[in-house]
C-alpha cells in the first residue's frame, strides 16, 4: 500500500540535507558549549554559527535568539517571563481565542497566579480585527500575544497591524509562528514583533529544537534556571546536534521558500476545488486565501472526523481531525468553536496539510477516495 | 506494535452488516453521547418464538467514531434473536470483550449502544402500554 503523509502540520520528516549537517555532532563534535577546552569551543562555535543563521533568517540580532527545547518552552517562557518581570506595570495580558493549547494553558495558569487574562474573538474566518486588539490594550496590559498563522485552519493574522498598534501603546507584543515559519516570509522588523517563538520540527528539521525570539531591551525572566547558558535565560545543556539541524533547515527555506510556496499553494487549492466540487455538503474552515500555502481543513456533514481519519488511514493517508471523538478531553477544537462551528459540525472535521514532498498524484489520489469515504459513513450514519 | 483499534472493531467499522433503517420498526431508540456528542438510532423489529418477544430484527443508523459505529453492529448482532429480557443483560462489556478491546479513552462509545438498546425497549413497552389503554 502506498503511503500518503498530509499531516506536515502535526511534524514534518527532517530533509535528508539537514540530517548530513546534523551527523558529526553526535559523536565526533560532541563537547559541551560550556566547556573550556577544544571539544568544547569547537561546537560553542556551531551554536553560534547556527543562531547567525537563524536570526538571519527572520532578520534578528543573533543575540536576540534563544534556543529552547520546544515551542511549547518557548511560549510558556513568553507568557510566564513577560509576566513576572512586568508585574509592577501591570497584570493584563490580551491572547486570541484560537492559541495553541501551550499559550491557552499557560494564560490560564497565570490567571490562576493573580494575572488577568482578555481572550480577544474571531470572525468566521478566524481572523482577529486589530481594532479589537486596539480597544483590550489597557493601562495594565504588559503583553499581547497572537498566533501567527493558526495550526488548525491555517488562517494568517494581520499581525503587522497589530504589532503596530501595540508598538504605539507601548506594550509587549509576542507571535507564536510555528505553522508560518519556513512557509511564510517573516521580517521581525516589518511585522513590529518583539517576541516570537518557532520550532524546528515543523520546518523540516528536527524534534528537540526551538527558538525565542526576543527584541534587545525586552525585559523577560527565564524559565529554567541553573547553568546560566543563552546569556542566562535558558539554562540547560544546549541540544547542540538539533539547534544545528535548525540552522540547516532555516537555510534550507530561505533559499526554496517561495517555489515551494507556489508549489504548496496550487496543489492546496487543487485539493479544496476538488473537494468542495466532487462533496455535497462540504465546508472549508479558515480562510480562503488569507491561509498557510499547506493548510486545508473542511466539515462534512453527516460523519464525524476520527471515523474520515481512520477511513483514511486504513488507505494508507494520514490525516487528522478537530472532533471531540479524537481528542483526549473529548471537546471539539476551540478553534472551530471560536469560528463559529457548532460543536456537529466541528464534529465533522479535516485538516489535511501538505508538504514538502507531496505530490500532485497524491492529492488526486484523495480526491479519488474522500468521496467515497464520506458517502460510505454517511450511510452509516443515515445523516442523522 | 499494538494497534489503536482491535482487528474486529476495524473489520465491524469497515463493513458493518447491520446499518440501516428498519421501515416498518416497532420500536426506535435514539440515544446521543453527552461526552463527544455522537448520535445512535436503533430500529427494531419484534418477533415472537414460543410464545416470548425477541427481537427479530434489529438495525442502527450511528454517527460517531469508528469504536461507535464498531460497537453499533456487535451490538445488533449480539441480540438478534434475543429476548428482550435476555437482550438488557448485554452490558457494555460484554460488548467491547466480543470485539477483541476497545482503547480506555474509547469505552464511552460502547455505553452508547447500550444505552440505545435499552431506550429502544423502553420506547416499546411505554407504546404497548399505553396501545392497551
Ligand atoms: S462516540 Fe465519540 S468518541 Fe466514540
Amino acid at each position: 500500500m502506498k503511503k500518503i503523509y498530509l499531516d506536515y502540520a502535526a511534524t514534518t520528516p527532517v530533509d535528508p540535507r539537514v540530517t548530513r549537517a546534523m551527523l558529526p555532532y553526535f559523536n565526533k563534535k560532541f563537547g559541551n558549549t560550556m566547556s573550556l577546552h577544544g571539544f568544547g569551543q569547537e561546537v560553542k562555535s556551531a551554536l553560534e554559527q547556527s543562531r547567525e543563521e537563524v536570526a538571519n533568517f527572520i532578520g534578528a540580532e543573533p543575540n536576540e535568539i534563544i534556543f529552547t527545547g520546544s515551542a511549547t518552552e518557548s511560549n510558556n517562557f513568553v507568557l510566564k517571563g513577560i509576566a513576572f518581570a512586568n508585574r509592577n506595570k501591570g497584570r493584563n495580558i490580551v491572547i486570541s481565542s484560537i492559541e495553541h493549547p501551550c499559550i491557552m494553558e499557560s494564560a490560564e495558569w497565570l490567571e490562576s497566579q493573580g494575572f488577568e487574562i482578555t481572550r480577544l474573538p474571531v470572525d468566521k474566518y478566524g481572523q482577529i480585527s486589530p481594532g479589537d486588539v486596539e480597544k483590550a490594550i489597557k493601562k495594565e496590559t504588559i503583553l499581547v500575544s497572537i498566533i501567527h498563522a493558526s495550526n488548525e485552519i491555517g488562517t494568517i493574522q494581520p499581525i503587522k497591524e497589530i504589532g503596530k498598534i501595540c508598538r504605539e501603546k507601548g506594550v509587549y507584543f509576542h507571535t507564536d509562528a510555528v505553522q508560518s515559519f519556513g512557509k511564510i516570509p517573516l521580517d521581525v522588523n516589518s511585522i513590529n514583533v518583539d517576541l516570537l517563538s518557532a520550532s524546528s520540527h515543523k520546518m523540516y528539521g528536527p524534534k528537540g529544537a526551538a527558538i525565542l525570539f526576543i527584541r534587545k531591551g525586552t525585559k523577560i525572566e527565564p524559565l529554567l534556571h541553573g547553568g546560566g547558558q543563552e546569556m542566562g535565560l535558558r539554562s540547560s545543556t544546549v541540544n547542540v546536534p538539533a539547534v544545528v539541524g535548525f540552522a540547516e533547515a532555516c537555510k534550507i527555506a530561505k533559499k526554496e521558500m517561495k517555489k515551494e510556496g507556489t508549489n504548496l499553494t496550487k496543489l492546496r487549492d487543487r485539493l479544496i476545488k476538488g473537494i468542495l466540487s466532487k462533496i455535497p455538503g462540504s465546508y472549508l474552515n479558515g480562510h480562503p486565501q488569507k491561509r498557510l500555502p499547506n493548510n486545508i481543513n473542511f466539515w462534512f456533514e453527516g460523519v464525524e472526523g476520527e471515523s474520515i481519519v481512520i477511513q483514511l488511514d486504513l488507505l494508507g493517508i494520514a490525516a487528522s481531525t478537530g472532533s471531540a471523538c479524537s481528542s483526549a478531553k473529548l471537546e471539539p477544537s476551540h478553534v472551530l468553536l471560536a469560528i463559529g462551528l457548532k460543536h456537529e459540525q466541528a464534529h465533522g472535521s479535516l485538516r489535511l496539510t501538505l508538504g514538502r514532498w507531496t505530490k500532485k498524484s497524491e492529492i488526486d489520489y484523495v480526491l479519488k477516495v474522500l468521496p467515497q469515504i464520506i458517502q460510505k459513513l454517511r450511510k452509516i450514519s443515515g445523516k442523522i | 506494535m499494538k494497534p489503536y483499534y482491535s482487528r474486529e472493531v476495524i473489520k465491524r467499522f469497515t463493513n458493518p452488516k447491520n446499518f440501516g433503517e428498519i421501515k416498518n420498526a416497532d420500536t426506535v431508540g435514539k440515544v446521543g453521547n453527552p461526552r463527544c456528542g455522537d448520535i445512535m438510532k436503533l430500529y427494531i423489529k419484534i418477533g415472537r418464538k414460543g410464545g416470548k418477544e425477541i427481537i427479530e430484527d434489529i438495525k442502527f443508523h450511528t454517527l460517531g467514531c469508528a469504536a461507535a459505529i464498531a460497537t453499533s453492529d456487535m451490538a445488533c448482532d449480539l441480540v438478534k434473536g434475543k429476548t428482550l429480557r435476555e437482550a438488557l443483560k448485554i452490558d457494555y462489556k460484554k460488548i467491547i470483550k466480543a470485539l477483541g478491546d476497545l482503547p480506555p479513552i474509547k469505552i464511552h462509545c460502547s455505553v452508547l449502544a447500550r444505552e440505545g438498546l435499552k431506550a429502544a425497549v423502553e420506547n416499546y413497552y411505554a407504546k404497548k402500554k399505553s396501545q392497551k389503554k
